[in-house]
């Protein structure tokens, strides 16, 4: 999980500026910048944990977005990682519906937190349909692999769905109508994540 | 005394506000938490902590935000002191911030914060 992790935070700011693009497109800009400052604070904690559980280790990366990153990323990828580290506690090695419980865990709190849900373009456009498909290929009796590049590309079909939608939530939702066309940072970032995880499973 | 903290994404925002009330109610227990750590825009779980501790008593804290992660940090540090008497309050920031001061400062309870910020987001300036 340490090397996952690690992987996320380089992923994430070789596409830093990319995702300020993206952001700047529509709302603040910051989302990219913020994300990278977070997660590079996040890499400085992981080699202090070695030997921790998944549990402790999402929980701390929760906890450090939340006081670090600074936008609204913080706070919901913040409740995200927190949320899945209380389903995966004391759990060594994770199996494909440990998987299943802490993406739905993850998506519940990014909801509770956001009051957002499907459709109003959010990184939960490419966690969702991500989440149902990795369920139903786990459901399946998909192994991990199988079940995780199905969700990869669902979500790479959300974060397109993501430039045809109006925003309504967050930042872009002050400029309506004229963030059609444009593609959602947060659901671009949550795509990278659930990419990164594929790489390194 | 009802301690009041303003959480906004701009540091200056933040000051510039509490220092508005302060002209209206210059004993009221208002402390700004603006920005990142680092002075840049942003929202800091750290500041918004250590602002609510530092107006915090028995009498509670009024919290008000400007938007999006202000609200959502606000929400988190909220839950993480969890039994105490914190409130976050909705409405316009400046305005509500200096009615809130002056209300918290009268002895106003906080129970009651929210009904004066929604009667000054209610007020008119302009006469039609």
């Amino acid at each position: 999980m340490i090397d996952i992790l690690k992987a996320t935070a380089a992923k994430i700011d070789e596409e830093k500026d990319y995702l300020t693009e993206l952001d700047n497109e529509i709302a603040d800009g910051d989302h990219g910048v913020n994300m990278a400052k977070g997660f590079n604070a996040v890499v400085a904690k992981l080699d202090a944990m070695s030997g921790k559980d998944i549990g402790s280790l999402l929980k701390t990366t929760g906890m450090t977005l939340v006081s670090t990153v600074g936008g609204s990323a913080g706070p919901l990828y913040g409740t995200a990682y927190m949320k899945a580290g209380s389903v995966l506690s004391g759990k060594n090695e994770m199996d494909e519906k440990d998987l299943v419980a802490a993406m739905e865990a993850a998506i519940g709190g990014i909801q509770m937190r956001g009051k957002a849900t499907t459709g109003e373009k959010t990184m939960l456009d490419s966690l969702c349909p991500a989440y149902d498909a990795l369920k139903s290929g786990v459901e399946a009796g998909e192994d991990m692999k199988t079940a995780l590049t199905k969700a990869v590309e669902a979500a790479e079909t959300g974060v397109e769905y993501t430039k045809t939608i109006k925003a309504t939530k967050g930042r872009a939702s002050y400029i309506g109508d004229r963030s059609i066309g444009h593609q959602d940072p947060g659901a671009t970032s949550a795509l990278y994540i659930l990419q990164v995880l594929l790489d390194n499973i | 005394m009802v301690g009041v903290v303003i959480v906004s994404h701009s540091q200056t925002l933040a000051e510039g506000v509490v220092e508005l009330a302060k002209l209206m109610a210059s004993d009221a227990h208002i402390v700004a938490a603006g920005g990142l750590d680092d002075g840049g825009l942003g929202t800091s779980f750290e500041k918004i902590s250590n602002a609510i501790d530092e107006v915090y008593s028995d009498d509670g804290v009024a919290v008000l935000m400007d938007m999006g992660s202000a609200v959502m940090t606000t929400e988190m540090v909220i839950e993480s002191m969890e039994g105490r008497k914190i409130l976050m309050l909705d409405g316009p920031v400046v305005e509500g911030g200096v009615v809130v001061a002056l209300e918290a400062s009268l002895g106003t309870p906080l129970e009651e914060l929210q009904e004066k910020v929604d009667e000054a987001r209610d007020t008119k300036k302009i006469e039609k």
